[in-house]
């Protein structure tokens, strides 16, 4: 036997020229540049780096997408054991650990599946191609008289079979095929279907282990004073009373490190968390707050972007000259629409353990959303290269978008680093509300007309600040945000107006950190699109649906509109004091709608019912695809008729759940959710849920009483 | 699976944080510190409590304290098995207050109405928005407890 250790480096290093197919959603395999297999040596067969079949007929595999809730691992396993004809129950999944080896291994813009769909299935079709192929040579028959089937090769002649595990050693020798046939959807066993996910006895009992719950040898824990003032600079700390609490070891100066920014903040080290927080709140710490404290507020964010839109902004397209048309227009509306910002607020606060060693490696234990992405910011944090890093991902206690951003991680490497110790930091629910990152607020001017009874005419102009600016630095000021641009384009709407139409963008910059939140811009731009093409639809004298449809050309859009119609009832009488309303946005490339039922109560209303229909194209399990509809429909619903945040003076003025509320179960309307079977390529699942609920609910509010809600979020008891 | 703790710590540290860090039962979870979202929910001598309200000053040394981990007896509860059944969690971060309110619900309503899920499970948030199916999996935990006439005794 060859020295496992060479080959096994050999084989990493061979991985590493490899660019898989998954980094960029690139769909399938780039061909046999992905399909990389160990040395027989090492005696089990190792089908690119996700997959690993060993002799006793063990099969593991890398999971690339880690686990907040969305039920990644079962869906990456129903891919692997649908094509290799094994059991889900067969499958050990383990955490992949941020390595390039495994490509893109971000749990983030509903990508899983739509992502891994071909690779996964592929390397799974391929293993069983080649264990096939190995049964067939051992007895001398053709390949196509053998089959696989739970785990084993059977000629069905002789009545003969083998395990994996028995064909495992000798399969590896075999080249990998690079164009494996895949099944038939038709034949599918797993996929599609109904089947309990294998992790949830551990999430009832107790037992599943989230990042919070991370133990290390000789750890001591850190609770951070951060800068009120978002950015605040430390004049002066007086540590004297919090140094006597019992269990309190150190205060440090540490740093929180966002991507356009640095803040000063305080570090309180304790033997336990409580002592720390004890201690945080025992420290006396005075700010320097600069000019964030005028510069740095909510209210004159907002008054910014309604003063933009008084101007025209950047195209992103135009068809027609829309201002023009709509200059000369009889029949045309204008209005705006605001969203506010919004914290992610998982029940989980952000938390993380490092340690980082003395050598300059760095060891990380955190509920993070992609461990490449991990490494990468705490090597150009630390310093350091990948390969000084190791990530173990935990479960994540929800996320949302908020822990794919890593300051929570960058603090405990500071921490760690001068205290030389490792250290769990864990942020207080008032960290997690105060300091952000938020979904950004953003403001949609709308414009449009109708003629001839049909809307014709419509231009959305977006403003505000932009992830791509604030985050990733790639935002030209001279063009478009084309993250915004391609969500609310025709091209993605599929509205096809007959006139003119046009989108545009105003960057209205903030200092309040933001990032993606659960379904990013379609979140904010779904609100003022839905709302309006309802106002153009009245201003039409058209039932919404019909108006919509009048405009949508689209197979699926129309199907989806058509199946909710027909689910929610739409073309029944309503009683007095009751209305509908609906709305459609597609996300991540799946398209869903939504429609709502409220009922007159007091000075506001009262949400009777969401029926909630998608089409995501091909999914794993039907029953996953419902319950993220389900936890959309509450996000979605909290966004509209819940607590926004606010900044004054440079501060949040919302620090727990009492100030930033989110709904409750007594609050919860009757709920049904309908799958459209396209058999379309897969989309999303956990996000496109959202985007349609708050606009189906405001438009339900016009219906049931001829208000127009243009801001969110608004007081669903009090309609003013 | 009854065990006594014995702990040196500071009066005022909650119970949230002894149970975890000290008596090394991870199941009960941080969420906000000031009881406003149930996830450090633990049953005091079978009461419901929010252990990160409850300083540790406050519990006798005859105090009986259930944590998710004491749920069930070492095999899973009715409850636990309805919470499999409808596929209630997404991430299961909040999911042990939630049991821990619903065990402490049915052993004094084990026929609650939808109305008495209401106002005993509205202190627990879920942030995953899963209180659809936590109300469907009470009222089948319920129907499996009238069935089987164990009564409370194995939840």
């Amino acid at each position: 036997m060859k020295n496992i250790q060479t080959s096994r480096r050999d084989f990493l290093k061979a991985s590493g020229l490899t660019t898989f197919g998954l980094a960029l959603g690139i769909s399938g395999f780039t061909k046999d540049a992905s399909l990389k297999k160990i040395t027989p040596a090492v005696l089990k067969l190792e089908i690119n780096p996700f997959i690993i079949i060993d002799t006793a007929g063990n099969i593991t595999l890398v999971n690339p997408r880690p686990d907040m809730g969305q039920g990644s691992t079962q869906a990456v396993p129903s891919l692997l054991a649908e094509e290799l004809e094994v059991s889900l129950e067969k499958v050990l999944i383990i955490q992949s650990d941020g390595k390039e080896k495994y490509g893109s291994q971000v749990s983030g813009g509903s990508s899983s599946v739509r992502e891994l769909w071909l690779p996964i299935r592929k390397a799974g079709a391929a293993a069983r191609e080649m264990l096939t192929t190995t049964a067939a040579k051992r007895w001398n028959v053709p390949v196509t008289e053998c089959h696989a089937e739970d785990g084993a090769v059977f000629h069905k002649a002789s009545g003969k079979s083998f395990t994996y595990g028995e064909l495992a050693d000798d399969a590896s020798k075999l080249e990998i095929p690079s164009d494996p046939k895949l099944k038939d959807p038709k034949d599918f066993k797993i996929i599609g279907k109904y089947n309990k996910r294998l992790d949830v006895p551990d999430r009832v009992t107790g037992k599943a282990v989230y990042g919070i719950d991370i133990d290390v040898p000789g750890m001591v824990y850190a609770s951070i004073v951060h800068s009120p003032a978002i950015h605040g600079k430390i004049v002066s700390i007086d540590d004297s009373e919090a140094k006597k609490i019992k269990g309190v070891l150190q205060v440090i100066k540490t740093e929180r490190t966002m991507p356009h920014r640095t803040s000063e903040a305080v570090a309180v080290i304790a033997t336990n968390w409580w002592a720390a927080v004890k201690g945080k709140k025992a420290l006396v710490v005075k700010w320097d707050n600069g000019n964030y404290e005028k510069t740095v507020d909510t209210a004159g964010y907002f008054a910014e972007t309604y003063e933009a839109a008084k101007k025209e902004g950047i195209n992103y397209e135009e068809k027609g000259d829309f201002t023009v048309k709509y200059a000369a227009a009889k029949e045309k509306l204008e209005a705006q629409y605001e969203t506010p910002f919004l914290a992610h607020a998982p029940i989980e606060p952000e938390n993380a353990v490092a340690h980082v060693k003395e050598d300059g490696s760095v060891e990380i234990w955190a509920p993070v959303q992609g461990p490449d992405w991990t490494i990468r910011d705490v090597c150009a944090y630390m310093k350091i290269k990948p390969e000084q890093v190791k990530v173990n991902v935990t479960l994540l206690g929800g996320a949302f978008g908020r822990k794919a951003y890593h300051d929570f991680v960058l603090e405990a490497c500071h921490i760690s680093k001068e205290i030389k110790k490792p250290v769990k930091v864990i942020w207080t629910r008032e960290d997690d509300i105060t300091q952000g990152p938020y979904r950004p607020g953003m403001l949609s001017h709308m414009q449009g007309f109708v003629e001839d009874g049909k809307i014709t005419g419509y231009h959305h102009h977006a403003i505000g600040e932009s992830i791509l600016g604030q985050v990733f630095k790639g935002l030209k000021e001279d063009e478009a945000d084309s993250w915004i641009g391609e969500e609310i384009s025709t091209g993605n709407t599929k509205y096809n107006f007959a006139a003119a139409s046009k989108v545009s963008w105003t960057h209205v910059k903030t200092d309040i950190p933001i990032v993606w939140w659960r379904s990013v811009y379609a979140s904010n731009f779904g609100w003022g699109q839905e709302c309006f093409i309802d106002e153009l639809a009245h201003l039409a004298k058209k039932d919404p649906l019909k108006a919509r449809l009048e405009i949508l050309p689209d197979e699926r859009f129309r199907k989806v509109l058509e199946t909710l119609a027909e689910k929610a009832g739409w073309d029944e009488k309503l009683a007095e004091g009751t209305g509908k309303g609906l709305a459609v946005f597609k996300s991540f490339n799946s398209i869903s709608a939504c429609c709502i039922t409220v009922s007159k109560k007091g000075q506001g209303v009262k949400i009777d019912k969401v029926v909630s229909v998608i089409d995501c194209g091909y999914y794993v399990n039907p029953d996953n695809v419902k319950a993220q509809t389900e936890g959309n429909i509450v996000m979605g619903l909290t966004a509209a008729i819940k607590d926004g945040i606010t900044f004054t003076n440079g501060a949040c003025d919302q620090s727990n759940y009492h100030q930033y509320n989110i709904m409750r179960l007594n609050e919860m309307p009757a709920i049904e959710i309908h799958i459209v079977d396209s058999g379309s390529a897969p989309g999303g699942v956990g996000e496109p849920g959202l985007p349609p609920v708050a606009p189906a609910l405001g438009n339900a509010v016009f219906a049931a009483t001829g208000k127009r809600m243009r801001k969110l979020p608004f007081d669903i008891a009090n309609l003013g | 699976m009854e065990r006594k703790v014995k702990v040196d710590v500071e009066p005022d540290m909650p119970l949230l944080w002894v149970v975890r860090d000290f008596a090394g039962l991870k199941g009960t979870k941080f969420g906000c510190g000031m009881a406003l979202c149930g996830a450090c929910t633990v049953h005091v001598n079978g009461q419901p409590a929010r252990s990160c309200q409850t300083p540790i000053s406050s519990v006798g040394k005859n105090d009986k304290i259930t944590t998710i981990e004491g749920i069930g007896d070492g095999k899973l509860s009715v409850i636990q098995k309805a919470w499999i059944e409808e596929q209630v969690p997404q991430c299961g971060y909040c999911q042990s207050g939630q049991i821990m309110s619903a065990v402490a619900l049915l052993k004094t309503n084990p026929s609650p109405t939808d109305a008495d899920i209401d106002s005993a499970m509205s202190g627990n948030l879920c942030r995953c928005g899963t209180y659809d199916r936590i109300r469907k999996a009470i009222h089948r935990a319920a129907a499996e407890i009238k069935v089987s006439e164990a009564g409370i005794g194995k939840m």
